[in-house]
């Protein structure tokens, strides 16, 4: 069952509509905070697609779907870091109008970001100062102290840290362990609404046990938590509510006891994966690439093959790609015949050149091949392009036109075009389909499968899990290492779920 | 024409123009030709280091080379002395400059890679060494240039100053790098963005030590030629060319951030920075107002730019 | 700890060879002599380093200095609250750069290097020729005889005790170092980058301010380009004690170590008895030697980190 609420005609504050188990009929205590209707669009791409979610007092929504569903967007609405084109946001029953980062704070909403957000340079007690602006006055480092160091030790005592040291010294998990005793921390201004995404994924089982006992301690004080993890056995066993995001919309929402397991993963759904070649089978042919790892297994790659890099983000593989591409590509002379080629997934970090036509952006990797006694040839650059233009379907009416006037798929596309124009025979992808909508993806999967039958060798980091299930070979990574090799039917998100949290002993 | 209005270069030339004719209203064109082919000789200078500094300029924020004028003056040194005023030398002098500046590049990169600092302090190291070196060689007797290379470097032909006809040739050849060859696209490239350019396989580090060597080559002739120009080599000679030759690169509509460069503006705003300077003389301006207008002029060019490319994104 | 360590064990070193070189060195005159220079060189190093606190780098530093010590040498002393007025009116204005810079996200080496001229042309309007006469109770702080410690010691301590303050333990310093080391993160927790910015540039006037001053205390007279070659100095300086260009990561009291050290190299060399062509040449050495050293430090400190 599920719940068929209809939020255009529901108005805060009214009675909720009777909806087991999702609330009781009881009256609606005001909402700490409540989104309705918001809609965000980035471009062609509707990130959030009327979405309506009201945070009560006392609960813990876990929030699940997969990358992409909307999840990250929803929780730059709640935490005023995004204005929504559409919607509105109430707090305790009343309009927030202009609803900004600064309103949201004095709500007393919090959020743990996956990325870095304390300031590396400074030490722990300077950061809360900065996290707190109400902190100041005389005396403000003995407060700082107190406060921080009475998170810490309420969410996870023994916790060990100095907080005297500065966060640039501290490990990966020690940091985000900061992170979350700052989002707790109570100076003055106590925090109603904690959100945490991904909060686990650099934190051992148990200091992850600790923070998950800490949540169900804020809430049953009357606290709010929205918790966003891969781990469905953890939103299982904290949240009092489950909501599951796909394509921008909320598309099912139950209380604790209305999912299992298999009923979550059912309802995120799966993108349908058509498997158009049979899997080879791994060690066919001799290594063309690899690379020893200091520990767990060694990489390897062969010809023609397309091996996946799996495992939470942020766990080694953006490193293990940058070190087959640094060991392999020219420092110092230019090569005519790279060894390697390399697909970003971060566009505009380490892909576009947003100066420059869409052109210039696809032939940059091979303008030694254009050139002839070291001048470019106009006609041999078009020609390339107009080639590529049809053989991967670049849509825009001129290659000369700006990278920048290319929406985000074709961007990527263009990449693609770049990468696969050059006569490397390994193509190094680090998590290229970020933000790429799915009749796109579904060509460049098709583009991959034929030049790895031509003899091409893949390899492949993504986040999303049916990618994972078009590879031959996966790795799964777990703290730096591959913990898990799974190869033909053996490659399923469960398997690698399993090896991605389960994987290591330690 | 509106093509032509939408290259960044041009407003360079236009100030230029509006210049040239403010200073002919005032004298009353008698000096016409003589302020043309002075402007044309001392923007010719300024063209040379200008040159070296936006390509160096073109690979991106941070970029910059502090060592020219050190540069510069070692070089006008070391050939004047080798030289010793014998018109058969003249080759070899040209030689030992360049060859100083494939020294001073060669060091400044070594620098940025070895240490790992921003460039513009190894370069600032750098010519803090060089420099001393400048002082050291240039004790005792001001030698004079041979007289052969005094004579090119002072005169014209066909009406334009020999000085200009040479930063014209190098100007040539920095375009045809610059925008036909693949070098000129990678270092653009590498401007834009420094890890994109790496992942599209471009051997950045023999690219931006090309760069740096260029400019330091570029700034070791120029300061030979200047040496021959000025009678002889001062030891602050080069000075004036450090805020000028990034000047002019800004005036010339380079993007400061990188990755966007091009060689006219350098022409159009060399011209303009002296021909400002000798309308401000014309008019009795003194040196303090001069120097305030160079400031402003280069603040407003800054802002202006940065409203485009605002205005573009 | 090592960031401080290597400034302390350059300066001692370099200490130790003077005193080794001319033991007259080491009396009360003697030190007072070696670091007299020092202090507006410490002063405009602690300026320089509170722009790098916020990433940026400021080129207009030497020119700013001459042109306070000019003002300071004509309007401070003969009318004096015209030149309070003025050197305020200075202040403002780098405070202004500093949003213009973070507003239009300009460069901040090409801002302040427009700016170079315009306060190098100020400078020539105000003082045409060297001249000019140092306010005498600037003069009287400078040339004063404290007891046991010479001035220019005491000076340099006072100076770092402050900034350490200031910067390393205020509420303030915190915010402009958190912009330097995550600005969107401070943003983020509601502050605003607009005033922590025009904070860190006016407060870095501040100092310039005082070290034009001090300057013209022991010089007596200014000229336009009396401190030129402190925009390299001050940015040597803070590179020397420990500072790096970007991430807020700075030392007042290594800055002012720095300083000191840089103003050493030149006496030493001379005792050394270097020729004094090689003495810039010298200081570029110290430089490059010391990056150098740091660089190993770091990569020992890293190796010994990563488990």
């Amino acid at each position: 069952m599920t719940c068929q609420r209809d939020p255009s005609r529901w108005q805060p504050g009214l009675f909720r509509p009777a909806c087991l188990p999702c609330y009781r009929k009881i009256p609606m205590p005001s909402a700490i905070l409540e989104v309705t209707d918001a809609a965000v669009r980035f471009g062609e791409v509707r990130a959030l697609d009327g979405v309506s979610l009201a945070i009560l007092p006392g609960e813990c929504i876990g929030l699940v779907g997969h990358n992409g569903a909307g999840k990250s967007t929803i929780v730059s609405v709640i935490n005023g870091g995004l204005t929504p084109q559409q919607g509105e946001i109430f707090s305790d029953g009343t309009r927030l109008a202009p609803y900004g980062i600064g309103v949201a704070r004095s709500r007393g909403v919090r959020c743990v970001f996956q990325e870095l957000s304390l300031c590396p340079n400074l030490s722990i007690i300077e950061n809360t100062r900065i996290m707190h602006r109400t902190l100041g006055g005389f005396g403000w480092r003995a407060r700082a102290r107190r406060i921080i160091a009475a998170s810490l030790d309420a969410v996870f005592p023994g916790h060990g840290i100095d907080v005297g040291d500065q966060v640039g010294v501290l490990s990966i998990a020690q940091r985000q362990m900061v992170e979350i005793a700052m989002a707790f921390s109570d100076a003055g201004q106590p925090p109603r609404l904690v959100i945490l995404d991904e909060p686990t994924s650099s934190l051992d089982a148990g200091l992850a046990t600790q923070l998950l006992a800490h949540v169900r301690r804020f809430v049953a004080g009357g606290g709010a938590v929205i918790l966003i993890s891969h781990m469905l056995n953890e939103i299982l066993e904290t949240a009092s509510r489950i909501v599951v995001m796909k394509d921008g919309k909320i598309v099912a929402e139950r209380g604790a006891g209305g999912f299992d397991h298999a009923g979550l993963v059912k309802a995120m759904g799966s993108v349908a994966t058509h498997q158009t070649t049979a899997r080879r089978s791994a060690g066919a042919s001799h290594p063309v690439l690899d690379l020893p790892m200091t520990k767990g297994q060694p990489f390897r790659a062969c010809k023609g093959e397309v091996v996946g890099l799996a495992g939470l983000g942020g766990h080694g593989q953006t490193r293990v790609l940058l070190a087959l591409f640094d060991h392999h590509a020219p420092q110092w002379w230019p090569r005519r015949h790279p060894a390697v080629t390399f697909v970003a997934g971060d566009r505009r970090e380490n892909g576009i050149f947003d100066r420059w036509s869409i052109l210039k952006n696809m032939t940059i990797a091979t303008l030694s091949d254009l050139s002839r006694r070291g001048l470019l040839q106009d006609g041999a650059e078009t020609a390339r392009g107009a080639t590529w233009k049809t053989r991967i379907e670049i849509r825009t009416a001129n290659m000369e036109n700006p990278i920048l006037s290319l929406s985000g798929g074709n961007q990527q596309k263009v990449l693609f075009a770049r990468a696969l124009s050059t006569r490397a025979p390994v193509v190094l992808m680090d998590d290229p389909m970020r933000g790429v909508d799915v009749g796109t993806k579904q060509e460049v999967y098709g583009i991959i499968r034929a030049e790895a039958e031509a003899g091409r060798t893949f390899v492949w980091y993504s986040t999303e899990m049916e990618e994972m299930q078009l590879c031959d070979r996966v790795y799964v990574f777990r703290e730096g290492a591959i913990v898990a090799e799974l190869t033909g039917d053996a490659i399923s998100e469960h398997n690698i779920l399993a090896a991605s949290f389960e994987g290591t002993t330690a | 024409m509106k093509t032509l209005f939408a290259k960044p270069w041009i407003w360079s030339f236009i100030a230029a123009v509006s210049v040239w004719l403010a200073t002919i209203g005032v004298t009353g064109g008698a000096s016409t030709v003589g302020l043309s082919q002075a402007a044309l000789t001392f923007a010719a200078f300024s063209v040379l280091v200008g040159i070296g500094q936006m390509f160096v300029i073109t690979l991106g924020p941070g970029n910059i080379d502090l060592s020219v004028p050190a540069t510069m003056t070692l070089a006008g040194t070391v050939a004047l002395k080798y030289m010793d005023g014998q018109n058969g030398l003249i080759l070899h002098g040209l030689i030992i400059a360049i060859v100083i500046g494939v020294g001073v590049g060669t060091l400044n990169y070594a620098l940025i890679k070895a240490l790992r600092i921003p460039p513009i302090i190894a370069t600032l190291s750098m010519s803090f060494i060089v420099q001393s070196a400048a002082i050291w060689t240039n004790r005792g007797l001001r030698i004079k240039p041979p007289q052969v290379l005094a004579d090119f470097t002072t005169s014209t032909s066909f009406g334009i100053p020999n000085i200009a006809l040479v930063a014209l040739l190098i100007s040539v050849i920095a375009w045809v790098l610059l925008h036909r060859t693949p070098y000129g696209r990678w270092i653009m490239a590498i401007g834009q963005s420094l890890p994109a350019a790496r992942m599209a396989g471009i051997a950045v580090d023999g690219n931006r030590f090309v760069t740096y060597l260029f400019c330091a080559i570029l700034a070791a002739v120029c300061g030979y030629l200047l040496a021959c120009f000025s009678g002889g080599a001062a030891l602050n000679m080069g000075s004036e060319y450090l805020l000028m030759s990034i000047a002019v690169v800004v005036i010339g509509g380079t993007a400061v951030a990188g990755g966007d460069s091009n060689v006219p503006g350098i022409w159009g705003a060399s011209l303009f920075m002296f021909l400002v300077v000798s309308m401000l003389n014309t008019y009795g301006v003194g040196a303090g107002v001069r120097l305030i207008m160079t400031g402003v002029i280069i603040f407003t060019v800054i802002l202006l730019a940065s409203g485009r490319t605002a205005a573009a994104r | 700890m090592l960031r401080i360590a290597v400034p302390v064990a350059s300066l001692l070193l370099l200490l130790a060879g003077v005193f080794y070189l001319q033991p007259r060195a080491m009396s009360y005159n003697g030190l007072n002599l070696l670091f007299n220079l020092a202090v507006p060189i410490a002063l405009a190093t602690i300026a320089q380093m509170l722009i790098m606190a916020v990433n940026d780098l400021d080129l207009s530093m030497g020119t700013f200095v001459s042109f306070v010590a000019c003002v300071a040498a004509t309007y401070l002393h003969d009318t004096p609250i015209l030149g309070v007025l003025i050197l305020s009116g200075a202040i403002v204005a780098y405070a202004a750069i500093g949003v213009i810079i973070y507003l239009r996200d300009l460069p901040s080496i090409v801002v302040t290097l427009g700016m170079s001229f315009v306060w190098g042309g100020l400078a020539v309007l105000i003082l045409p020729a060297p001249g000019g006469t140092a306010p005498e109770w600037a003069r009287a702080v400078m040339i004063s005889k404290p007891p046991l410690v010479p001035m220019a010691i005491i000076a340099s301590a006072l100076l770092a005790v402050f900034a350490h303050l200031l910067i390393m333990r205020s509420s303030l310093g915190v915010l402009i170092r958190g912009v330097g080391g995550n600005q969107r993160s401070v943003q983020r927790a509601g502050w605003s980058i607009i005033a922590a910015r025009a904070s860190a540039y006016a407060l870095a006037a501040c100092f310039a301010v005082a070290a034009g001053i001090c300057l013209v205390g022991l010089t007596t007279s200014a000229d336009a380009n009396i401190a030129l070659r402190y925009t390299l100095l001050s940015i040597a300086g803070v590179i020397l004690g420990g500072g790096e260009f970007t991430g807020g990561r700075i030392s007042p009291i290594g800055a002012v170590i720095g300083a000191l050290t840089l103003t050493l190299a030149g006496s030493f060399l001379s005792f050394l008895r270097i020729s004094p062509d090689w003495q810039i040449g010298a200081q570029g050495a110290i430089l490059i030697l010391v990056l150098g050293v740091r660089l190993l430090l770091n990569r020992l400190e890293s190796k010994g980190g990563v488990r």
